[in-house]
């Protein structure tokens, strides 16, 4: 039954290194994954031998950049089922996606009294964009909660997401529950009242088979950096017409089709929302990534994680006084798994699980309204990817006993 | 075993039952100190009588660390004057290894000088978790500074 993916951890240099003369376990992939040979083969090759500017510039460098770069963009749009590339505009992350969204949409669609569904369990990320532009446009926040088995409530959707409301965004899995989030319904409702729906993908694009015509939303938005990938790029797709109807969020070269001293005009997607030099190299980088998993196959991606989910659900379940926050069932969930033990605060338990090798989260994870939904200043976070192996949660779990004993937890 | 070092039953001990926890009726000093990138939270009122601390009560949430030293700490200062606090507030920083120098412990008599607060020393080995430590004595500074603006 278990996806055995372990021949991978070869490819990743830095699963050979030591932390504390321990063998690193590394348990952060929700945070940023580690990167394979292939990627950074990829991105060293495109300096060594292609580097230049791209859309400019017609000496034989600058095409093959160009080509490269637009290269990176299709794979991409494969990866996810776009119709077409144009549909696909790289971006600094999610971060940055989601703000596009916000100031490109937002700001130009909303109005005094209309409102932006989210969930309680959402990042920062896809909570901060909107309050800003809510606080320019009088727009208001509206929230789904959660259930008490740390689930999004279906059953509220109909109270919260009404006319009123112009943007349904939400968690597509929780960086901190591991909750895949309600998709068709949240999809539907949103369509239902003439809304746009906004996906934060930037957990379940990494770990989940994606097919953005399938789930039908209008954008989603996710990170190179957490699906093998380098840091400083990512995606926003979006359905053509909605991003024809967008204003671009930044301005400068790139993006335009022709500039007057009082005026200007946009160039054609995707590069209308592409101002300034973008990070070439990085999507260079992603395209490998991308190569990497389809090579894998998101489907065995899907089930390795599901396996290694349930391993360390059940090896953590035999520890006295530790809580799980999030679903127990491996199929509404993925593989970052939130927990504390006793009275022991997670920065406490990031400093003990350090000293045996293992790295983990502890903090609010950038979701401090669900810290304080689920009454906990912080959680510790352990979270997995391709290359962890069970025998890495065994160590985890040893490195809690460990804790324990040292906190005096009877 | 630095784990051992740094988690001594001392610190868990004021982790669990910190000394002088509340807040006061009638303070002549507040602050509030959170270490944003881990959340550690403290809050601390104090009342002063010619430049004498004659009472502290700290509330605050976060680590054990963050935590344990702002119950010796509060456990340490009543009492003392200004630049008596100014002076172990220098030896704390040197024991963390915030400052440079030596500060001043007696070897052969462990807890002599500065009492509890001497069983943070296995901190300075976990570098991200000095600022921890070193939560109280900034929230106390900012606390002192703000009554003598005031002033």
């Amino acid at each position: 039954m278990t996806t055995d993916l372990s021949h991978l951890r070869a490819d990743f240099p830095i699963l050979e290194r030591e932390v504390h003369g321990k063998p690193l376990v590394y348990l952060d992939s929700a945070a940023t994954t580690q990167k394979p040979v292939q990627v950074l083969d990829a991105m060293d090759d495109y300096y060594r031998l292609h580097n230049a500017n791209v859309h400019r510039g017609a000496y034989t460098l600058a095409e093959e950049a160009t080509e490269i770069y637009e290269d990176a963009r299709r794979r991409v749009a494969r990866f996810i089922n776009a119709a077409v590339p144009e549909e696909v505009i790289f971006t600094r992350g999610t971060t940055s996606a989601i703000n596009t969204i916000a100031y490109g949409w937002g700001l130009h669609h909303l109005k005094p009294g209309d409102r932006i569904a989210l969930t309680t369990m959402e990042h920062h990320a896809n909570i901060v964009p909107w309050q800003l532009v809510a606080r320019v446009t009088g727009a208001e926040l509206a929230y789904l909660p959660l259930t008490d088995d740390f689930r999004v409530d279906v059953s509220a959707i109909d109270d919260v997401i009404d006319s009123r409301v112009k943007i349904v965004a939400f968690s597509g899995m929780s960086n901190v529950l591991g909750t895949i989030g309600p998709l068709a319904e949240a999809v539907a409702a949103a369509r239902a009242v003439g809304a746009i729906s906004v996906v934060d993908a930037a957990q379940l694009v990494p770990h989940h088979p994606i097919d953005v015509r399938a789930i039908g939303a209008d954008f989603l938005a996710f990170s190179a950096h957490k699906m093998l990938g380098p840091t400083g790029i990512g995606a926003l797709w979006g359905r053509r017409d909605r991003l024809e109807e967008m204003e671009p969020a930044e301005g400068g070269g790139e993006m335009i089709r022709d500039v007057q001293l009082h005026s200007s005009t946009w160039a054609d997607l995707p590069h209308k929302f592409e101002a300034g030099t973008p990070p070439i190299a990085e999507a260079v980088g992603f395209g490998a990534a991308i190569d990497y998993l389809a090579a894998v196959g998101m489907d065995r991606v899907r089930d390795h994680e599901r396996d290694i989910t349930r391993h360390a659900l059940d090896r953590l379940a035999e520890i006295p006084d530790l809580t799980v926050y999030g679903p127990d069932d491996t199929a509404l969930r993925g593989g970052a798994v939130s927990f504390t033990l006793a009275d022991i605060h997670p920065h406490d338990l990031a400093t003990i699980l350090d000293q045996a090798g293992v790295a983990v989260r502890a903090g609010h994870h950038c979701a401090k309204p669900l810290m304080r939904v689920l009454d906990v200043p912080a959680t510790a976070r352990a979270s997995f990817y391709l290359y962890n192996v069970p025998s890495e949660v065994d160590v985890l779990v040893a490195a809690l006993h460990e804790a324990r004993r040292l906190f005096g937890v009877a | 075993m630095s784990l051992d070092e740094l988690y001594r039953q001392v610190i868990l001990d004021h982790y669990r039952n910190p000394r002088r926890s509340g807040t006061l009726a009638a303070p002549d000093a507040h602050a509030d100190g959170n270490n944003p990138l881990c959340g550690d939270e403290i809050a601390l009122d104090l009342t002063l009588r010619d430049d004498r601390v004659t009472d502290i009560a700290i509330t605050g949430r976060g680590c054990s660390i963050s935590q344990a030293s702002a119950s010796m700490m509060a456990e340490r200062i009543v009492g003392k004057t200004l630049a008596e606090i100014d002076g172990l507030t220098h030896q704390v920083k040197r024991l963390l290894d915030i400052e440079e120098g030596d500060p001043g412990l007696d070897p052969e008599r462990p807890g002599a000088v500065l009492g509890d607060i001497e069983s943070l020393a296995g901190v300075r080995r976990f570098p991200v978790r000095v600022k921890c430590a070193d939560l109280a004595w900034t929230t106390l500074a900012e606390a002192l500074a703000s009554h003598s603006e005031n002033r």
